[in-house]
């Protein structure tokens, strides 16, 4: 009987419907629905039309590069505009590496401060707090490079550095002169831009988390502490993910502010003192002034190998994701 | 009229003086300039969605087997490389092409090496590590210096050789004259190369080069057009004038010029563009030096104005 009901629309049409209302209302919301339905769907087509175009843009520009280098081009690491000869690699490390520093510094950053501003904070600080942070994410990051070059890296090479270099000079990381721009003043700058996006997500992802969770966790006597480890970071746990997600994909991306203060030279270095390089910035740095076919065809295959590691990180996150969610239901299960 | 240019960025604030101070002379027509880069200036010559091309440095034989007419080469005006650097007091300095290629080869490290010491008899040079700053975006700043290196040492061109950018041996990126001059002023003990209007306007010490005739000499503006007078420049303008021979020339010096067809699509658009280049040789020459660029020396302009009287519409 119940099921029968379900297709409602259709016995609304119906001609011998007694709810002459309903029937006079209901083929123009229908044709309103539908309309609606398929533009919302070309919508979203548009998008994966676009990624495609991309994609498919990207490989016929560098499709030159591809066939004269290979599979070489991303494990080799001369990059020779001279004698063009060009390898990724470098570029590759960079990009990673750059943006693992950035997580390691932003993410605990963040969701801290997610936490403080939905959990502890007293009322009158959340706003202006708020909105400092989001005027951070609204700072040029040209401006941002600038303040790296004249602010940032000069104080980085006089005070923290040199402590880094005292204390674990000992391991490749933090060994070699200290000139100040290097891959970790690059993490950092990128550090600081991902972080708005981090806070802000994650802030209205613990903001959602229902109440009850908090009374009820509350109620079975935890203190403050627990109740934010227990009820509401392992409640909001799938989204605080997503939010790092969401600024890794920023920080793969970035490009001006890097490109100021990572020192651009194309090395695969352990040490985080020494410069390096990223994808985005070396396209940033070198498309408008190269004339040669290959040498633009490098720079199309740098695009579509930072296109391919955006699309690779993100599913490798969202593989996470998936993992981190079955095992959360199957120890809930256990419960 | 509308007259549609692209490329080169550095000789940017002239040319849009020009097409400024020309629309009082032909008011007829007006010039739409983007500064996109010299790599950009010449793809869209060749592809001729652009009436002229500007590059900081001459098409390859390459590039120009490509086109599908005879491009002419016009020269406008020249700027000067200068090495720019960061020691306590800044002294004044002097360096040689070949103590300046081997400390971009990564081979002179240090500030109290002899090399540097032997030009510079009376200056206090510390024992301090060289930190080596280049551009790291492409640039014709760059092809000028690699040009001269190339030309000074043998192992530069086997090593890294000339283009707007190339694989270099040691030293940090900087993106734009603006990245290098920040990096050298913030770096102690860094050493970088700059346009010469960026090191004076900025306040920057900048070294004295020693040329092709053994002399040290200042870059200015009147070194740079010395370096134009006595470099040897073919007929098709595409010349080198880096490491030129002339006993007043500053060696680290180039040149830009605007690209155009010999044969011209629009008989129209090309009589107003020849027009306005035969003015830009001649008056327009006159306003470079306001903006700190050498003009060309009569010698030369008289060999362009021939050239330009040979497009054909």
């Amino acid at each position: 009987m119940e099921i029968a009901i379900l297709p409602a629309p259709k016995a609304f049409g119906a001609p011998d419907d007694p709810r002459s209302v309903a029937r006079a209302m209901a083929p123009p919301s229908r044709f309103g629905d539908k309309a609606f339905q398929w533009l919302t769907l070309a919508m979203a087509l548009a998008v994966v039309v676009l990624v495609v175009l991309t994609g498919w843009q990207l490989w016929r520009g560098s499709s030159l590069a591809i066939q004269k280098f290979g599979f070489h081009f991303l494990v080799t690491s001369t990059w020779d505009p001279v004698a063009e000869q060009f390898g990724a690699l470098p570029f590759i490390y960079g990009t990673l590496v750059s943006s693992l520093i950035a997580l390691l510094i932003a993410v605990p950053l963040s969701i801290a401060t997610a936490v403080y501003l939905t959990e502890l904070a007293p009322l009158w600080i959340r706003q202006p707090l708020v909105s400092l942070i989001e005027m951070l994410a609204a700072i040029p990051s040209v401006i941002l490079g600038l303040w790296g070059i004249f602010v940032m890296v000069p104080w980085l090479r006089d005070y923290p550095f040199p402590s880094l270099k005292r204390l674990f000079g000992w391991t490749p990381f933090f060994s070699g002169p200290i000139y100040g721009t290097s891959m970790l003043a690059g993490g950092i700058i990128i550090a600081i831009m991902i972080l708005p996006i981090i806070t802000s997500v994650s802030r209205e992802i613990l903001r959602s988390v229902p109440d009850l969770q908090r009374e009820a966790a509350y109620a079975l006597g935890a203190t403050r502490w627990e109740v934010t480890r227990l009820a509401v970071l392992s409640y909001a746990r799938k989204g605080l993910f997503g939010a790092v997600i969401l600024g890794l994909g920023r920080a793969l991306g970035e490009t001006m502010a890097v490109t100021m203060v990572i020192g651009n030279t194309p090395q695969t270095a352990a040490s985080l003192f020494k410069p390096g390089y990223t994808l985005a910035s070396v396209i940033a740095n070198e498309f408008t002034e190269a004339t040669t076919d290959v040498y633009l065809g490098a720079l199309f295959e740098i695009g579509l190998v930072l296109f391919g590691v955006t699309i690779l990180v993100n599913l490798i996150a969202q593989l996470l994701l998936k993992t981190m969610t079955t095992t959360t239901s199957a120890t809930r299960a256990v419960q | 009229m509308m007259i549609n240019g692209a490329g080169a960025t550095f000789p940017y604030p002239i040319y849009s003086k020009w097409f400024d101070e020309y629309a009082k002379v032909d008011p007829s027509v007006r010039f739409n300039y983007q500064s996109i880069g010299s790599g950009g200036g010449q793809k869209q010559i060749l592809a001729q969605t652009v009436d002229f091309g500007a590059s900081d440095g001459p098409m390859s034989d390459e590039n120009l087997s490509k086109a599908p007419g005879k491009i002419l080469h016009i020269p406008t005006v020249a700027g000067a490389v200068v090495i720019t650097y960061n020691l306590d007091g800044n002294p004044a300095l002097r360096l040689d092409g070949d103590t300046i290629a081997n400390i971009f080869l990564g081979k002179i490290k240090n500030w109290n090496d002899p090399k540097i010491a032997a030009s510079n008899p009376g200056a206090k040079l510390p024992d301090k590590e060289i930190v080596v700053v280049h551009r790291s975006d492409g640039s014709g700043t760059t092809f000028i210096f690699t040009d001269y290196l190339s030309k000074i040492s043998g192992e530069w061109k086997e090593k890294a050789g000339n283009n707007t950018s190339v694989n270099w041996p040691t030293g940090i990126g900087g993106k734009g004259n603006e990245g290098v001059a920040g990096q050298v002023k913030q770096t102690p003990g860094a050493l970088g190369y700059v346009e010469l209007i960026y090191a004076t306007q900025n306040k920057m010490p900048y070294a004295e080069v020693k040329n092709a005739a053994g002399e040290f000499m200042k870059p200015t503006l009147e070194s740079i057009t010395a370096a134009l007078a006595t470099a040897n420049i073919p007929d098709d303008f595409r010349f080198s004038m880096t490491n030129a021979p002339g006993k007043d020339a500053y060696p680290i010096a180039g040149a830009t010029w605007l690209l155009v067809y010999q044969q011209q699509k629009d008989a129209a658009k090309g009589k107003k563009l020849v027009e306005f280049l035969k003015w830009s040789l001649t008056d327009g020459e006159k306003m470079a030096k306001d903006l700190q660029y050498a003009p060309l020396p009569e010698s030369v302009q008289q060999r362009v104005l021939t050239r330009i009287g040979e497009i054909k519409m």
